[in-house]
């Protein structure tokens, strides 16, 4: 068994879409029109044969009040993997995406958290090299 | 008449969690429930819910040690120290007393 979908629950399909190729860089996998949504996934440019992230239309209502409490509390449901952190905050800073969480050591590990635009709290980690 | 606060300072930094919780938001402002419990787990050991957590930081904010604001859709908590001065105020330090004192850390050892 392998795990090949992941998704994010996002406001706007289509503006999910510019959100996650052009500002966080990951390429279109499957963009399939299906009715009034798509079927919309994305790979990472470094994995292209790797897990795909479903583009999730908030069509249920049981979505909005479960991402508005994990928003208030800063909790991000998704998580990606970066080989550095404080690169990756630099270059998203300046493509104009608002942090809630800077980058933090938390010992084996650096994290931060950032606003998806799309009502999520996407974290973004790096494990240290053990000494 | 100095404003009173619902939970009095002394019972408000009576407990480790919230001494750490203090020390975490003195470290950086603005922080979310998400990143406290975060640091809590990692830097202190501390591996209390994060409803109990929540509840720390209710009884912080009634003393008037922290408070919280909104941005974007997040709740993030910040440090206030003005209500320590009290202490002070009540106990003052003379200039030339020792004023070197134990912390969490020399209480665990």
């Amino acid at each position: 068994m392998r795990i090949n979908l992941s998704g994010v629950v996002v406001d706007d399909q289509q503006r999910a879409l510019q959100f996650y190729t052009e500002t966080l860089g990951f390429r279109v996998k499957h963009n399939i029109p299906m009715g009034e949504h798509a079927w919309i996934t994305v790979v990472s440019p470094e994995a292209p044969e790797g897990t795909e992230l479903v583009l999730e239309p908030a069509g249920h209502p049981a979505v909005i009040p479960f991402r508005k409490a994990l928003v208030e509390d800063g909790i991000p449901y998704t998580s990606f993997a970066v080989d550095d952190v404080e690169a990756e905050h630099e270059r998203l800073v300046a493509e104009g995406v608002r942090f809630v969480q800077p980058p933090t050591d938390l010992g084996t590990v650096v994290t931060a958290v950032f606003d998806d635009t799309c009502g999520n709290l996407i974290q973004i980690m790096e494990e240290k090299a053990q000494p | 008449m100095p404003y009173t606060y619902r939970v009095d300072i002394y019972r408000a930094i009576a407990d480790r969690t919230r001494r750490a919780i203090l020390d975490e938001l003195v470290d950086r402002s603005g922080q979310s429930l998400f990143e406290l419990c975060g640091r809590l787990i990692m830097k202190h050991g501390i591996s209390s819910s994060r409803q109990a957590i929540s509840q720390h930081l209710d009884v912080l904010e009634a003393a008037g040690l922290i408070r919280t604001r909104r941005e974007g859709r997040s709740k993030l908590h910040w440090f206030v120290g003005a209500p320590l001065k009290a202490i002070g105020e009540r106990w003052p330090v003379s200039t030339d007393e020792d004023t070197s004192h134990s912390t969490d850390e020399d209480i665990e050892k």
